[in-house]
């Protein structure tokens, strides 16, 4: 059964291996195993002559496996079976010996133990191949629905674009409005589009696409399923309202007498307890905010026994008096609804560290803000109309220092990288202060200003000139109050003196960081994030819009910090490769999956036990365990648990591993 | 021979979902560590009976590493925490037989740690040459020969 006449092929990989491996002594070293019949190499076995090379030796040596040494088997997996399968070779007799990363890399330092260690891999993974079966991929239907995660300019350019496809997409935001940070901008650089014009469209388009479920309001709840067949399930949270009935007239919240900040004003703004997330809101539908209402919290309290409520007391109903409708009903209806979707798009965005985090820049003063905060002060559409006003006294300021670099490139005090779009940000509101107050004093204290985009350097410069803008090339230490003002210490490092300007505002760029639902989502569908919240892609150049996940891809600010254009277009990225996987009728399955041998198996269930996934069930007549194929992932926890070695998964069978672990273990 | 350097044998079981890719993006990374790290790649940390560990401790390794994913974090839901029990067992036994058992280590590396994969492998390496070489196999309780 084992295999006799494997074909090694070792790829130099340019100099990226063979700078450091021994390559020709690599094969000499394995060209002297009695079931190696070719032990050869190669400068790109990924290259097209790499595979034909695959293929004339498979057919020429009748090899009944091949082992390539190169990459990460990330990389090249595939293309070296596809190569062996053009040959008529199994594509499961093909195995990758990852000898760039895990050997000529980390320890190009020390090519002689570089090249031993190859030596070793490569045996360890021949000694896995020849006992690896011939295996058929296993077709599994496709659901042909698509669930996008986050109703931001990313989310619902995904959405939009898989729905015109023809394919039904879910959309779930979590705030009551689709619109995400984008629509709580002042303008957008360097077009100065206002975003409340140019969003708008979109979110219509959104909410009235036939081929498009929109739940607001609404979190993902629980993830379920493999690429192709996702079973999810979606929380829309309590909004003590029918938006069935809701016209969104708005008459509650003119006689709601309680308050609460306002989450899209970022706590620039008091918003009413009944309200509608603004204006423009898509759907422009009232909720109330359980926490500061008083019925609410009335009813709460009593239905804990910490009041007891006297006989006929009237309770504040001011908002569902007025409501002609009749939509407000104070029940909580928070319900659980549940979706099939074939594929997933996560597109939950970017959140900005608070200025409270920066105590020593002021963050504790009222009058110093982050940028967010900063858009709705000079948005338009915001609590302030468009002139900036400080929050402390109302008061029109007439200068303003902006920081930049707030937490970003700053790992003691925030992250270690650039955020990216704060120069730019921070450029076009010094410009628009400008637009407001003509003869506000506007001083922009920056380390260096990052403008790569197309028009940014010139929308730079017409900062600087046109407007007049003080850009000051320094870091600021220190913001703290003087009467009034508050004075900003820095220092300027083109003359090398220390700066000190009394400013009435000071606005904080502060630092990107993902969205802090992030890490749950994540979690739920088992894709990795780093520390900061970013989700990871599976490789940063080329696959940025997928995660290890099969069917599971990601749009917009959710990977790292970006721009609008760069996170529309990553929405479309993404809608594509849903696009792409949804438009056949089955998938291929990995059919490296758990099976039993009934001979063996004495069903006694502890492998039942272990299955994370209720694959496996124990056959009443037989008394054996049957795994069941569509639900297996191919996880290997039965195996470990198996007292019998009587379920083992398919490729990965404990006389391969253990085969492979005594050629590493081997003392040389 | 007896002045030769100490170059200890440590076999890595690493997840197919975090570990391995933690190496991967070390060695893209160019981050070094000692070649005395043996890997293979696992599906997943819940596969790796006890077994495969105690076997190469048997044919001569010095130690050996456990990589999954953070818990909670698991691709395939739980199978860390099974790994941990798992190990946990392993660990009271060799203890039991009068082994040390810090000569099994289990790591939880996410994908994106590359540089927490390269302090780990170094860290260990150092904890290992420290230690010295592994008795396991002249073990008086196995019988001082290989169990096969």
């Amino acid at each position: 059964m084992a295999m006799k006449r494997i074909g090694v092929f070792i790829c130099h990989c340019g100099r990226n291996i063979a700078g450091t491996v021994d390559v020709k002594r690599v094969a000499e070293e394995i060209g002297k195993r009695e079931d190696v019949v070719l032990s050869t190499t190669y400068v790109f076995m990924c290259s097209q002559p790499g595979q034909k090379l695959i293929e004339d030796s498979v057919k020429k040596y009748n090899l009944d496996g091949v082992v390539v040494a190169n990459c990460s088997p990330t990389l090249h997996e595939k293309t070296m079976r596809n190569a062996a399968a053009r040959a008529g070779l199994n594509p499961y007799r093909v195995e990758i010996a990852n000898i760039r990363e895990w050997a000529a890399w980390p320890h190009e330092d020390n090519p002689e133990a570089a090249t031993r260690k190859a030596i070793r891999i490569i045996n360890a993974t021949i000694e896995k191949l020849k006992a690896n079966a011939s295996l058929e991929p296993i077709e599994v239907p496709v659901i042909r629905r698509a669930l996008v995660i986050g109703g931001g300019v990313a989310g619902m350019q995904a959405a939009l674009d898989i729905a015109d496809s023809g394919i039904e997409t879910i959309l779930v935001e979590k705030e009551p409005t689709i619109g995400g940070n984008m629509f709580r901008l002042s303008e957008t650089f360097p077009t100065l589009d206002c975003p409340q014009c140019i969003l708008t469209p979109k979110m219509n388009d959104v909410a009235g696409h036939p081929n498009i479920k929109l739940y607001t309001y609404s979190e993902v709840d629980d993830v379920e399923g493999f690429m192709g067949n996702f079973k999810v399930k979606i929380k829309k949270k309590a909004t003590f309202v029918d938006w069935n009935k809701c016209t969104g007239c708005g008459e509650c919240l003119r006689v709601c007498p309680a308050h609460a900040d306002s989450e899209f004003d970022l706590k620039m703004a008091k918003r009413t307890s009944i309200y509608i997330a603004n204006e423009q809101a898509v759907p422009l539908k009232a909720l109330i905010d359980e926490n500061s209402c008083i019925r609410l919290q009335f009813e709460k309290k009593v239905k804990e026994g910490k009041i007891k409520p006297k006989k006929n007391v009237k309770i504040c109903s001011k908002c569902a008096d007025v409501c002609e409708p009749n939509a407000i009903h104070f029940q909580n209806n928070e319900e659980i609804v549940e979706e099939e979707v074939g594929a997933i798009i996560v597109a939950t965005g970017y959140e900005v560290m608070p200025a409270e985090a920066f105590p020593e820049l002021g963050g504790k003063y009222p009058d110093v803000i982050t940028s967010l905060q900063f858009e709705r002060l000079l948005a338009p559409s915001g609590p302030t109309a468009g002139i900036p006003r400080r929050p402390s006294d109302g008061k029109v300021p007439e200068s303003i220092a902006f920081v930049h670099c707030v937490g970003s490139r700053d790992p003691q005090n925030g992250v270690p990288y650039c955020s990216r779009i704060c120069c730019m940000y921070t450029i076009k509101q010094a410009m628009l202060v400008k637009h407001a107050m003509h003869d506000a004093a506007v001083y922009d204290f920056y380390i260096d200003i990052r403008s790569n985009g197309k028009g940014y350097e010139e929308f730079y410069h017409r900062a600087k000139e046109e407007y007049g803008v003080n850009f000051i090339r320094g870091k600021v230490s220190k913001v703290y109050r003087v009467g009034d003002k508050y004075r900003v210490q820095g220092v300027d490092t083109l003359t090398g003196r220390i700066v000190e300007v009394d400013v009435d505002m000071v606005v904080l760029a502060t630092a990107a960081k993902g969205s802090s639902t992030v890490k749950e989502i994540a979690k739920k569908l088992r894709i990795p994030y780093d520390e900061w919240g970013w989700l990871k892609e599976t490789h940063l150049k080329l696959k940025p819009l997928e995660t290890p996940v099969g069917g599971v891809y990601i749009a917009g600010a959710a990977q790292f910090i970006k721009d609008i254009t760069d996170s529309v277009s990553q929405g479309s990225g993404a809608a594509a490769k849903v696009m792409a996987l949804l438009s056949k009728p089955e998938l291929e399955k990995e059919p490296l999956l758990a099976k039993v041998d009934p001979e063996i198996c004495a069903g006694c269930g502890r492998c039942k036990d272990q299955c994370a996934y209720d694959a496996i069930t124990i056959d009443p007549v037989r008394h054996v365990s049957v795994v069941n194929e569509a639900l297996c992932e191919g996880c290997g926890a039965c195996s470990a648990n198996c007292p019998t070695t009587a379920i083992q998964v398919v490729n990965f069978k404990k006389g391969q591993v253990i085969r492979a672990v005594d050629v590493l273990a081997e003392v040389f | 021979m007896t002045e030769k350097k100490f170059d200890p044998v440590i076999v890595g079981f690493f997840c197919n979902w975090c570990t391995s890719a933690a190496a991967d993006l070390a060695g893209t990374s160019r981050l070094h560590y000692p070649a005395s790290i043996r890997p293979i790649r696992v599906m997943c940390s819940s596969t790796v009976d006890p077994v495969y560990l105690v076997r190469a401790l048997q044919e001569g390794a010095d130690a050996t590493i456990l990589g999954g994913c953070h818990p909670g974090d698991c691709h395939y839901i739980t199978g860390n925490y099974k790994a941990r029990r798992r190990v946990a067992i392993v660990k009271t036994v060799l203890k039991s037989l009068g082994f040390d058992e810090s000569r099994v280590l289990l790591e939880w590396i996410s994908g994106s740690e590359g540089p927490k994969f390269a302090r780990v492998m170094n860290e260990y390496t150092e904890y290992i040459k420290n230690l010295g070489p592994s008795d396991f196999k002249y073990l008086d309780s196995l019988g001082g020969e290989k169990l096969d």
